[in-house]
């Protein structure tokens, strides 16, 4: 054991090939003889297909070969969709489209060309005869009838659920008041800046498929690509390379990934296809998506009693692999981080002619947050009292953990107070306000919004989870005394190559330039889950510190007999196992030479060497393992050790997010002041990647609170499909960010730790609106929904 | 009907005859094997595709290849020098300026841009500068301290 690493700022091992433009993202993988794909995809939001003609397309130029929805029906399966909820009405969701089309950009056929160009070109020579059909957008006009889009269901409600513990009825009836207010959650893209890509590859002879694909999930992506294109699941290998963001938006398996391993099967030859930014916008899942109606019940101390939420959820036309349990994430979070006795959520989860939505970086839990945020601002300014005070009066206490909420969970830890405290005082809570009041009466609008979310993380314990909730690793010394880590865990920017070496150098007392960290490749890592829901290290890092612990019960094992000692007396510090009495003379440096860890002699492995030793090194022991010549009886050779990882609980890391903007009263421009955030994930491996993540985290809020919207018309056309009109965050948009932190270890696993990944979208979101609302409460504005736009602003100063 | 061309990237010249709708980005990375620049919108609004051509910082998918004939081209593969990292790259590593690296390589070659116009730039500057260049993952600030870093390195040396 060292803690040379764990804790610290270390750079990240994962740079050097990135920032030199050396790195492999799937399109940059070029396999001799690839053929490329490009799709025809409806420009209808809902229409009949009475016939394709793709006579023009198959004689074009380079063209190989045309697939349409007739050619791959019933050859190849299901998009699947992993979402277990009683009397769930799950369409028929087909890769390409057969008889019609149920949103703009439905795959309708497939173009395999010699060269991307030639099959884009021959995409435009297919002629789709369409028969328009009504177009339901509206979540609420799909859940009140309207048109049906499924010929298979009655009406398009895909579930109904209402979920919740407490009495809430009786919490309304006694309640001193009360606060109502319609909420709209928007659709966003997530816009990873790789869009999602695909090569696949078929050797005949081997009966072998792999699948070159930019995923979140390589291994819950072979079982079900196995699935749907009949190849048994130990002849397809699933490689994620290098991936360029995913923040759920990767988290499925599409119609594409299968579809191309299929057409490798037919053609005998590699095919690719790259998404362009249109498609993604088009047919990448997307996030949020809710029209709800919040109301809660408090007494006039601030005292919260009961909080419900109804709400219509907009599922899109089919589901993706999540999209029907996203909302039920919306209802565990529903408590926030205070003491609710009551709450009900009642969800209406409806079809409508559009792209799917399904996690989008949060997923549910951000939406969860804004509700309960928002309706405590909503409370604190019903009672005139200050917004964090509301907050405060009603947090669970830390010696109250775990805490039972009303929505069914147990939160492991939390000092919720502490962190409030902590970003009130960084930021000059009370002088900021005290300048507020003085900037109202000069005629500045400025505004101060709190949040003081929680969230929930590391998902999770198997029975919550629909395929499995655990983490795998496995941990080998080679004989060199290189270690090597295995994690099912599929990072992708997160840092973990970084994060989980460190974990390693540090329980093993090697340099971290000695491990490695291999992940996304289900030929060479045991069985994983992957990386969403903030779990990779809380999971994933805890199976890779198990693991060290067995592989090291084992080096003791075998230390205990190269030394010929009691295993009692023989300890490990350093990187060494040692007898007691080696360790004065250790300590004066008269202890054996290690051949430093990467300078073993080339050639023949050198003869373990342990005569008259009094310490070992990994290295020497690594070696021994493995040369198996001297080994206590009953011992393997090797040295290497699997855990597979099972969390009892979630995670619930917590925080406060402080923003202050000032609104600009001539043009309705909203400028940044400060932006305070204290976050609290726990136990922290590296402080700069967790800033990192809190920081992307916030901006990606940013976007939903100020600029991002998927806007559909009342035809289903997409009106944002580029990034000219759907708005990312720019540099020029961000608040230079004070971030600090609180430490509360979870007592959910070993390394302490809680999950980052989503705490700025689901944390930030809430302070930004909130402090928008703020700055415009002179003009009795108590709540706007996202995304506030200058021109929103504009008009509430304007309308006088 | 394929066009002959002729052009400088990274110090090697090349010629090849393109197509004449070729776009800059696939010659450097179908025909050259410089997958370092990434494409992220084919429409000129994200800059994950941005290469240095005659000096000025360009975004490749929106640039012909045959445009580029007669033309120096530096991608990021040309940034670091006999094993010596670039100052912005270094400025990148140093401050966690990437997450999935994808944006990174663009947002290299405009920040050693913006810094080769201006060597002292504001934090205000900084952010113009980068606003041609989309990044999903690191909410920019470790990219501005990033390109600070370079600032004050390349003002050391």
């Amino acid at each position: 054991m060292t803690d040379n690493y764990v804790g610290k700022r270390v750079k990240r091992t994962e740079d050097p090939r990135l920032i030199r433009g050396l790195a492999h993202y799937v399109d940059d993988i070029a396999l001799p003889g690839t053929l490329h794909v490009a799709f025809v995809r409806s420009y209808y939001a809902h229409a009949k297909i009475n016939s394709i003609d793709t006579e023009a397309a198959r004689s074009a130029p380079g063209v190989i070969a045309v697939y349409t929805g007739q050619d791959v029906s019933g050859k190849i399966g299901p998009v699947p969709c992993a979402g277990a909820l009683p009397d769930l009405k799950v369409p028929d969701h087909r890769v390409l489209a057969t008889n019609k089309v149920y949103f703009v950009g439905h795959p309708v056929a497939a173009v395999v060309a010699t060269d991307r160009y030639a099959a884009r070109d021959a995409v435009d020579l297919i002629m789709v005869d369409y028969e328009e059909l009504p177009v339901v957008t509206d979540v609420e006009e799909a859940a009140a009838g309207g048109s049906v889009i499924h010929d298979a269901f009655s009406d398009n409600i895909a579930y109904r659920l209402t979920s919740g513990e407490g009495d809430i009825d009786a919490a309304f009836a006694a309640a001193d008041r009360t606060v109502k207010q319609r909420v709209l959650h928007r659709r966003l893209a997530p816009i990873a800046m790789e869009p999602r890509g695909v090569l696949a590859r078929y050797f005949p002879g081997e009966e072998e498929l792999t699948l070159w694909s930019s995923t979140q999930i390589p291994h819950l992506m072979r079982t079900q690509v196995a699935l749907m294109i009949g190849i048994p699941e130990n002849k397809l290998r699933v490689i994620t390379p290098e991936v360029g963001g995913g923040f759920g938006s990767k988290l499925n398996v599409y119609a594409e990934e299968a579809l191309l391993g299929w057409i490798s099967m037919q053609l005998g030859k590699p095919v690719k296809w790259i998404e362009t930014r249109r498609e993604n916008i088009q047919a990448t899942i997307h996030g949020r998506g809710q029209v709800g109606d919040i109301e809660i019940a408090f007494k006039n101390d601030g005292t919260l009693t009961g909080l419900r939420y109804s709400v219509f959820a907009d599922l899109g036309a089919y589901h993706q692999l999540l999209t029907p349990a996203i909302p039920t994430l919306t209802g565990l979070m529903l408590s926030g981080a205070y003491k609710i006795p009551a709450i009900q959520m009642n969800i209406t989860a409806c079809f409508t002619n559009k792209m799917a939505t399904d996690a989008y970086r949060g997923a549910g839990r951000p939406e969860a947050t804004y509700i309960v945020e928002r309706g405590l601002d909503l409370v604190a300014a019903e009672l005139g009292v200050d917004p964090a005070e509301v907050r405060r009066k009603n947090f669970p206490q830390p010696d109250e953990f775990p805490f039972h909420t009303a929505t069914g969970l147990d939160y492991d830890s939390g000092d919720y107070e502490t962190a409030l405290n902590k970003a009130q005082e960084i930021a000059g809570y009370q002088q900021l306000r005290e300048e507020q009041k003085k900037g109202r009466e000069e005629g500045r609008l400025i505004g101060i919004g709190v949040s003081t979310y929680v969230e929930i993380c590391a998902l999770g314990p198997s029975q919550a989870m629909p395929a499995g909730g655990w983490e795998s690793a496995t941990v080998r010394i080679e004989p060199t005394g290189k270690v090597t880590i295995l994690t099912g865990a599929s990072p992708h920017g997160q840092g973990q190559e970084t994060s989980f070496a460190q974990i390693a150098a540090d329980e093993l007392g090697v340099n971290i330039n000695d491990v490695t960290v291999i992940h996304g490749d289900t030929g060479i890592v045991q069985y994983g889950i992957g990386t969403f829901g903030s779990r990779a290290t809380a999971v994933g890092g805890t199976a890779v510190f198990v693991a060290i612990q067995k592989l090291k019960e084992k080096a003791h094992k075998i230390a205990t007999h190269m030394l010929e000692a009691d295993a009692s007396r023989v300890s490990f510090e350093g990187g060494k196992y040692s007898f007691e009495k080696a360790a004065a003379a250790a300590a004066a440096g008269t202890s054996d030479p290690v051949v430093p860890v990467g300078e073993a002699p080339a050639g023949a492995l050198p003869e373990p060497q342990t005569d008259g030793k009094s310490s070992l090194t990994l290295q020497d022991i690594a070696l021994a393992a493995h040369v198996a010549k001297n080994l206590p009886p009953d011992t393997e050779p090797g040295l290497s050790a699997t855990y597979f990882f099972e969390p009892k609980n979630f995670t619930f890391p917590f925080g406060t997010h402080i923003a202050v903007v000032e609104v600009d009263r001539e043009t309705g421009d909203i400028k940044w002041l400060r932006y305070v955030a204290v976050d609290d994930c726990g136990r922290v491996i590296n402080p700069m990647l967790v800033d990192g993540q809190v920081h992307g985290g916030i901006v990606q809020s940013i976007g939903q609170a100020m600029y991002e919207e998927v806007v559909y018309d009342e035809q289903g056309q997409l009106l944002t499909g580029t990034l000219m009109d759907y708005a990312v965050p720019r540099a020029s948009h961000i608040p230079n960010f004070e971030l600090d932190r609180t430490e509360t270890p979870s007592p959910v696993n070993p390394l302490g730790v809680k999950g980052v990944g989503e705490a700025g979208t689901i944390g930030a979101t809430p302070a930004i609106v909130g402090a928008i609302v703020d700055a415009l409460a002179p003009f009795g504005v108590k709540h706007l929904d996202m995304p506030i736009k200058p021109e929103n602003v504009w008009q509430i100063i304007n309308r006088g | 009907m394929k066009k002959a061309i002729n052009l400088s990237v990274n110090g090697v010249s090349h010629t090849d005859e393109v197509e004449p709708r070729m776009l800059l980005v696939h010659y450097l990375r179908d025909v050259l094997e410089l997958t370092g620049t990434h494409v992220g919108c084919e429409t000129s609004l994200c800059g994950a595709c941005t290469v240095m051509l005659d000096g000025q910082a360009v975004k490749s998918c929106t640039v012909f290849a045959v445009q580029a004939d007669g033309a120096t081209v530096t991608t990021i593969e040309g940034f670091a020098k006999n094993g010596e990292l670039h100052p912005v790259q270094e400025g990148f590593w140093e401050k966690h300026g990437l997450q999935c690296g994808y944006c990174t390589p663009g947002m290299i070659v405009t920040a050693a841009q913006l810094l080769d116009r201006n060597p002292d730039p504001s934090r205000e500057e900084i952010c113009h500068g980068l606003e041609g260049n989309l990044c999903r993952c690191t909410g920019y600030q470790h990219i501005i301290e990033a390109v600070q870093y370079a600032a004050k390195k390349a003002g050391q040396s």
